[in-house]
């Protein structure tokens, strides 16, 4: 312990020396992030807060009495409550066949990563190849005899199928982000845990629910966090899909912006946004947290 | 009995993994083939599902048309400044992270993984109307400044990450065999970090060639390709359409075989 108090001299000049240091090193990206994302982010509330007549809730009022808004809310709403849960499922499941190290195991893992370098308007497009009504599953269900005549997927007037087509595409080009997450996770579970859970005659079920489950949480957690609340970005893949035959958050904002020329409506679109991916993050985050006393050490 | 259901188990999994395998890559092979047709082929109906009609007619139609080629050089041009500079300023901080404890640290890092809470739309609207009252609106410029603030934050937990896996005692030894700290990291600590480094460029390109929010409402003439094609949707010609997804797909197939090591190692550990 006296050491200490007898630390050579030079090793402690040196470090004073250096004390300044990391402040340098990181001081260009906090000036970055502050002018490129702090100060817009700021400026965003106040464009969606004050126009030429100063403060208030025009933008506000403007957005939601434009019909599209509670449109383009519901099918925000709906393409989530479908995808998110199904490419959980997906997800994990993907995350543990990887982890089960399977022969060939190299070929899957490069296979089940590409979406993730997939922009969301290339997977629009891909599956509008798919979907048309002229397309490939309709060359492919005919081949089969499903169907006598090519059936309309991207029917505009059904809002049900819409919402099922560009679902497929979002859980096709998004589940990988997940799962690479889980995953992670996974590798971080030591597998004598899960071994032992065998020994004692757990079946792979009550494996997966009473082991790797519990111990999966934190990464659970993030998963669903952030993919929560890209999922209220969703934009590309809707007009790729859709035409103009439905409106999200996101394209609502696009418009207001790029076509309209209204940019205090297209910030209030874009805080509504971050208030639901907020307050969805929040939801997760209440709703897995682990009570103290069953915290593992 | 017991060693049979574990072999039943392994063939469920592989059946899953094929099945799981041809559900990603049907819509690959879709668009690849619809993008290698004669127009005649990408019109008909039933469809072709093996190729027969090969060629690059819709290729050749894609990149003749107006503003393509530019707006490929464009989407590179906006990739590459924001790569550059991401590194450029990202790299010091993720080393600051990864090697010192230090005041405000902490709170610097949790900052950054926030940051990821925060859509891209929200930032992209003011900066398309600071962008206009300065006058770098409808520039490469413009769009590489939102998507560097983007990707930074993620570039600099990454590299950190990266350090961090790297042994400091090298660099002290370097120190003590007549580096300073600059040359120690310089000689050291990056050759060593380089294939992570560039594992986390490759990354930032990715993100920068495939965003299409920003892009499409930051630019109205010098469009980058997803803006252009985004805007160009309804108008284009189906061929035009299909060749252009396809050309903004295919990096992807290159990219993934080379990053797909880190992603799962590091950037599933940052990611959380």
């Amino acid at each position: 312990m006296t050491t200490i108090a007898h630390e050579p001299a030079p090793l402690a000049r040196r470090k004073r020396r250096w004390e300044g240091l990391p402040y340098w090193l990181i001081l260009p990206t906090v000036i970055y992030i502050g002018l490129f994302f702090v100060w817009p982010m700021i400026q965003g509330f106040g464009l969606a807060l004050k126009d030429e007549t100063g403060w208030g809730l025009t933008a506000f009022r403007t957005m939601v009495d434009d019909a599209a808004f509670s449109e383009a809310m519901s099918f925000t709403f709906l393409l989530i409550v479908v995808i998110v849960p199904i490419q959980f499922v997906l997800a994990f499941g993907m995350a543990l066949l990887l982890n089960a190290r399977l022969r060939g195991g190299g070929v899957f893992l490069y296979i089940f990563l590409l979406p993730l370098a997939i922009s969301d308007l290339a997977a629009g497009i891909a599956w509008s190849a798919i979907f048309t009504e002229r397309g490939y599953l309709n060359t492919i269900l005919e081949g089969v005899r499903v169907v006598d005549i090519p059936f309309i997927f991207l029917d505009p007037t059904s809002t049900t199928q819409l919402v099922l087509v560009v679902a497929v595409a979002e859980i096709w080009r998004s589940t990988t982000f997940m799962m690479v997450i889980l995953f992670a996770g996974l590798q971080g579970i030591p597998r004598d845990y899960v071994e032992a859970a065998e020994v004692f005659g757990a079946g792979f079920f009550q494996r997966v629910r009473h082991v790797i489950f519990p111990m999966l949480k934190p990464s659970i957690q993030v998963a669903l966090l952030l993919r929560l609340i890209f999922a209220f970005e969703v934009f590309a893949v809707v007009i790729a899909l859709t035409g103009s035959g439905a409106s999200v958050l996101a394209s609502e904002a696009y418009k207001w912006q790029a076509t309209n020329q209204n940019e205090h409506v297209a910030a209030a679109y874009s805080v509504v946004i971050l208030g639901l991916s907020l307050a969805a993050a929040a939801v997760v985050l209440v709703a897995l947290r682990t009570p103290r006393e069953r915290r593992l050490r | 009995m017991a060693l049979q259901r574990i072999r039943i188990g392994r063939m469920l999994a592989y059946v899953a993994a094929l099945a799981i395998s041809a559900f990603i890559l049907a819509p690959i092979y879709f668009i690849t083939l619809s993008a290698f047709s004669t127009f005649d082929a990408v019109y008909e109906y039933p469809k072709q599902l093996v190729p027969k009609d090969v060629s690059t007619d819709s290729m050749s139609l894609f990149l003749n048309a107006d503003g393509i080629v530019g707006s490929l050089q464009r989407s590179a041009y906006v990739a590459a400044i924001t790569i550059v500079v991401c590194l450029a300023i990202g790299t010091p901080a993720g080393y600051a992270i990864a090697r010192f404890a230090f005041r405000g640290g902490n709170s610097f890092q949790l900052a950054l993984v926030s940051t990821r809470a925060f859509p891209l739309i929200i930032i992209a609207v003011p900066l398309a109307v600071t962008y206009l009252r300065v006058g770098i609106d409808d520039t490469v410029y413009g769009v590489a400044m939102a998507h560097i603030a983007f990707t930074l934050p993620l570039t600099v937990l990454v590299t950190a990450s990266v350090f961090a896996g790297i042994s400091y005692e090298l660099e002290e030894a370097a120190m003590t065999l007549g580096c300073n700290r600059l040359s120690a990291f310089r000689r050291v600590a990056l050759p060593l970090a380089l294939p992570g480094v560039a594992a986390s460029a490759i990354f930032v390109f990715v993100t920068s060639w495939n965003e299409v929010f920003a892009a499409a409402i930051l630019t109205f003439s010098n469009r980058t390709l997803p803006a252009q094609l985004l805007v160009a949707l309804d108008a284009s010609p189906l061929p035009h359409r299909l060749a252009g997804g396809f050309f903004l797909l295919a990096p992807a197939l290159v990219v993934i075989f080379f990053i797909r090591k880190y992603l799962l190692t590091t950037w599933g550990r940052v990611a959380r």
